[in-house]
């Protein structure tokens, strides 16, 4: 028996820090919470991604932060080949609440990887003192 | 104001090099311009516009004014849109000359990211500064996550696949007619002839595009010589015609109904095609943007030249190999084989419509009649945020 079996090939890949701004600290400060945050626009109730104070549809700065399941459909997806840590897909997740949001898929193996799937949120740890980093992981 | 008839593009040159380690940025920038200057018969002194984006080095255009001493310079533009910005630049020269506010317009691009210049293809760069940041609004919900032009043009074509059934292989005609262009150009960086079977066989860079997927990186660059009719009509060159031009940004814009299987050729090629006055189906040859095989096919489906979603079948078969299909295009060898200076393909899609228009391609791919070109350019990313434009250019008889 192999002492170095191969671990079956998991999407995923290290991230560094965000950069937070003085729009979007709360987002990340519940990030540290494991909370995850969608900016709505009361005046016109339409969500948004990424979050902004103004909204962009109706442009009234009357935006709320409220927490969202973080629940959704992948939308789209490519999994970069040429990395040094390893295989790691970026893509698009449309959430339930309407907006799409770039993330990374983790977890699962690239040919489980597919449009349509359902995912959820979890936040991953940054590098340095980063706040953690929403990504997307299958339903199972 | 129409630009329409009242801008002609009188000068075009592109930098043999493809391999710069001899040589500075700006050097590219001014050997360019004095090529293209030339070869409209005229001189620095005569240029009274410049317009560069944010390949030149230094302070925008004034560093480049400078260099080149261009001291007749007193209008200048540095619209940044990545590849598509000489385009743009392009249909602003238009514009200037057509308000009798300028008569003859320089534009450049050049660089050398084989040797030291941005690297090309590389992570969007992810900040982890401490403390608040105040750069760009995106940057904390997208820098992060590992973009780079290849995956994020690569959602692109994953997304066309599943709405459209679009292939690989259908994708691999791109790539197959360019190399069937470029080995005809002896400056191409890539001359050997490709056939489908060598661009899905070639190794996956980021799903589902393939490295024959992939433009080129070279160094190098371009100049094209924008004139005012009067200054055109005393050139002795053969006279390139502007019939019309438009460009449009394209940008998730809050996530709400996103839609990466469409680019901003849907908002730049209807009203270029309607200043122009012409339809796609009066266009005799394309220069299409091609940083990636996706990025002409879905451009072509978006100016018209095929419905929505048919781009692989209309790419298919040669279709764009110029003798063999309906549409010649990239007949330089395109940014896919032939050039695509400091990751930016924007003015060799000026210069080889330009080639075409005045019988000055290569014979082989010459198109027969080639009295109506269009050149369109796409800049920034497909899969993120980009702006396009399209024009439509006419050899005066």
């Amino acid at each position: 028996m192999s002492e170095t079996q191969e671990r079956p090939a998991v999407l995923g890949r290290p991230i560094p820090a965000p950069a937070v701004t003085l729009e979007t600290q709360a987002f990340w400060d519940a990030a540290r919470q494991g909370r995850f945050l969608i900016k709505r626009c009361q005046a016109c109730s339409e969500a948004h991604w990424y979050p902004r104070t103004l909204c962009p549809y109706c442009h009234s700065d009357r935006t709320a932060w409220e927490e969202s399941p973080g629940t959704g459909v992948v939308y789209t997806f490519s999994i970069m080949r040429r990395s040094p840590t390893g295989p790691y897909a970026i893509g698009y997740v449309t959430l339930d609440e309407g907006p799409a949001m770039m993330t990374n898929f983790v977890g699962m193996a690239p040919e489980d990887l597919k449009i349509g799937a359902r995912v959820r949120v979890k936040f991953q740890e940054t590098e340095g003192d980063g706040p953690p980093a929403p990504v997307f992981e299958l339903i199972p | 104001m129409s630009i329409r008839g009242r801008a002609y593009v009188m000068g075009a040159f592109e930098h043999p090099t493809r391999d710069a380690p001899d040589k500075t940025t700006a050097q590219l920038h001014a050997e360019c311009a004095r090529g293209a200057l030339e070869d409209a018969g005229l001189g620095f002194d005569d240029v009274d516009a410049y317009f560069c984006a944010g390949d030149a080095p230094g302070f925008g255009g004034m560093s480049m004014i400078d260099y080149m001493g261009l001291r007749n310079a007193r209008h200048m533009d540095t619209t940044e849109t990545g590849g598509s910005s000489y385009l743009v630049h392009l249909n602003h020269a238009c514009q200037a000359i057509a308000e009798g506010k300028v008569h003859v317009a320089l534009i450049t691009l050049a660089g050398r990211p084989r040797h030291g210049g941005a690297r090309p293809g590389g992570r969007m760069a992810a900040s982890a500064s401490a403390g608040l940041s105040d750069g760009a609004p995106e940057q904390g919900f997208e820098n992060i996550y590992g973009g780079s032009t290849h995956n994020t043009y690569g959602m692109c074509a994953m997304r066309h696949m599943y709405e459209y059934g679009t292939t690989s292989e259908q994708l691999a005609w791109i790539k197959v007619a360019a190399s069937h262009h470029a080995q005809w150009n002896d400056h191409a960086f890539l001359k050997d002839v490709v056939t489908v079977d060598d661009v899905v066989n070639s190794r996956m860079i980021a799903d589902p595009l393939h490295l024959l997927d992939c433009c080129v990186v070279t160094d190098g660059g371009g100049a094209v010589v924008v004139t005012s009719p009067e200054v055109a009509k005393s050139l002795k060159r053969p006279r390139v015609k502007v019939l019309g031009a438009a460009e449009a940004p394209r940008t998730p814009m809050g996530g709400r109904s996103l839609d990466l299987t469409t680019c901003a050729a849907v908002w730049s090629g209807p009203p270029a095609f309607a200043e122009a006055g012409v339809t796609p189906a009066d266009i005799k040859y394309a220069s299409i943007y091609d940083s990636f095989t996706i990025t002409v096919l879905m451009t072509l489906e978006d100016l018209g030249f095929c419905p929505k979603g048919q781009g692989g079948r209309f790419v298919a078969d040669g279709n764009l190999i110029s003798g063999v299909g309906r549409l010649p295009f990239n007949t330089d060898g395109g940014g896919l084989c032939n050039n695509h200076p400091t990751n930016r393909g924007g003015i060799t899609k000026i210069i080889e419509t330009v080639r075409q228009l005045r019988g000055e391609a290569h014979p082989r791919v010459q198109v027969r009649d080639c009295d109506v070109a269009l050149a369109h350019g796409t800049g920034g990313s497909l899969g993120v945020r980009h702006a396009a434009a399209t024009v439509i250019m006419e050899r005066e008889a």
